[in-house]
């Protein structure tokens, strides 16, 4: 009973991070069908935020706002630099853009502030545990559990009953055909990428809780995450994303409880080794995306 | 109304129209035949701002709006039904409605009067207004496509062939929706293979083929051509 409520505790708050980081990438996909490998940037512009402004005094959760801000207008400008110059132009120039881009703010990060690793500043209650049925767990992890469900069940409110959201799925379907309705391209695709570095920043700041500190690198395995867990879901179908998510963070949770101690460092490769059998049995993903679907 | 003046769309080195006129006046049903391959929706996808004219010009009530975006036409008045019913599969219907009156949404109550107009024109979407639109018939998913067309309240609705792999009774009952629409002063651009039907209703009409336009007049003379099958069949 014990090991089952610490079971579901871990693939809960490691699913809940996993889904958010999925949504984020896979809102920007399946609008444009292009990866936004700029996406783990969005984390490390939220940690350094966090970093830069530890020193200010304020109460963390101002400076946790401010680097959500801080992650919302990276994402906005990866759109500027990397996407909207050369989007209706070539998806090749898109792919090595948001590349560059990527590039570009890590080297920023490595030449202004520094290779090493930054402490970042965490409220007393991320340290603190908590004891649900016998069990003894870090209340971080009961706060990104619900950090994951108000952001799930906002995000679902917003795609279905907003007219905004609802724009946003169906462009996401036939984008053309969303503009002869006189949706506007830019600011939807302005507004999926706002949604992204939303889901980033909060995210982020729940990933950087974990270790604490913050490196030009620390966005790699987010971006890494967030792909494979779309790409287990569907690529194209939200629902998809935040299943993807909870599935990967159910088989990492596995295989930390049962692989003998001297197997777990090669803990990815049975990881890996089971997404490529889920994708043996559904090519596609567990959920498939919206019928059609064109680039623009 | 609508004034084309020596239109030009380019698929790479293909020109698919070439030097079109044409002109619309306000509201009047102007049919635009021809057979496959003609031209005539790259035309209709041009003026509504999904294309890009590579020469002439678009005018709209003498406003020159050549190379407009989609969004910026349907914001002039301009709303289009495309040729492959493109209805939003996972929308509901009446998510797909709310859709279609995006650029008027912040006048609610204008919204659910235009609504209650088109279910009452269109009585099936009323019973499947919550319904994924993908599970619809495809006579309910051209009515749907019209219907979300017209919630913009557009001066002029450009229709890409409503009859298109339906039914003789749905095209029918299409081209009664259709004639309902004129009468209540609407002003069409129609495109359409099936030239007996669009005369039947139009006022005017044009021919394409190859790209250009190789007769015009009324429908009663286009009707009345004896060369219409030639146009068609390319002899």
């Amino acid at each position: 009973m014990r090991f089952t409520i610490q079971f579901v505790v871990d693939v809960l708050s490691l699913g809940g991070a996993y889904a958010l980081m999925a949504l984020g990438l896979v809102i920007v996909f399946g609008i444009l069908r292009l990866v936004n490998f700029a996406y783990g940037e969005l984390i490390m512009v939220a940690g350094y935020t966090m970093f830069l402004v530890s020193g200010s005094g304020l109460p963390w959760l101002v400076m946790a706002a401010v680097a959500v801000v801080m992650a919302i207008f990276a994402g906005i400008a990866t759109d500027y630099v990397a996407f909207r110059p050369v989007r209706a132009k070539s998806v090749t120039a898109v792919l090595i853009t948001s590349f560059a881009f990527s590039t570009l703010l890590q080297n920023a990060a490595l030449l202004f502030i520094s290779p090493r690793p930054r402490v970042v500043p965490l409220p007393e209650i991320f340290s603190e545990t908590v004891q649900i049925g016998g069990v003894i767990t870090p209340l971080r992890n009961i706060i990104t559990i619900i950090t994951a469900v108000v952001l799930l069940a906002l995000f679902a409110f917003l795609m279905r009953r907003t007219v905004l959201g609802i724009a946003m799925r169906a462009a996401a379907t036939n984008f053309t055909m969303a503009r002869m309705l006189g949706v506007p391209a830019n600011l939807i695709i302005s507004s999926a990428f706002a949604i992204s570095g939303l889901l980033a920043g909060i995210v982020g700041l729940l990933w950087i809780g974990r270790i604490g500190t913050v490196v030009p690198g620390i966005g790699l395995e987010p971006l890494l995450v967030a792909f494979i867990a779309t790409v287990i879901g569907g690529m194209r179908s939200l629902t998809g994303a935040v299943l993807g998510g909870f599935v990967l963070a159910f088989i990492d949770t596995g295989l930390n409880y049962s692989l003998p101690q001297e197997l777990l460092k090669f803990r990815d490769a049975f990881t890996f080794s089971l997404v490529i059998m889920i994708l043996l049995v559904r090519p596609e993903g567990l959920m498939r995306g919206p019928a059609s679907g064109q680039r623009t | 109304m609508l004034e084309v003046a020596g239109l030009e769309v380019r698929y790479g080195a293909i020109r698919a129209v070439r030097e079109v006129s044409l002109r619309v006046e306000a509201g009047e049903l102007v049919a635009l035949l021809g057979a496959n391959g003609a031209g005539k929706s790259s035309t209709l996808m041009c003026i509504a701002g999904a294309l890009r004219a590579s020469a002439g010009s678009i005018r709209l009530a003498g406003e020159d709006v050549t190379s407009t975006s989609p969004e910026g036409m349907v914001r002039r008045g301009v709303a289009t039904v495309p040729e492959a019913r493109n209805v939003f599969p996972d929308l509901t219907v009446a998510e797909n409605l709310r859709l279609g009156a995006y650029i008027r949404r912040h006048d609610r109550s204008a919204v659910a009067e235009q609504r209650d107009k088109m279910l009452a024109l269109f009585p099936r979407l009323a019973e499947r207004s919550s319904q994924p639109a993908g599970t619809l018939s495809g006579g309910e998913q051209q009515m749907l496509v019209i219907a979300r067309a017209m919630m913009s309240q557009p001066s002029i609705l450009l229709l890409d062939e409503p009859s298109l792999g339906l039914a003789p009774t749905i095209v029918d009952q299409i081209f009664e929706m259709i004639q309902a629409l004129r009468s209540s002063g609407l002003t069409i651009l129609l495109v359409e293979q099936n030239a007996a039907k669009a005369l039947a209703v139009a006022d005017r009409a044009y021919v394409m083929r190859l790209g250009r336009i190789a007769r015009k007049g009324s429908a009663g003379e286009i009707r009345a051509a004896t060369d219409l099958h030639s146009l068609y069949l390319g002899g």
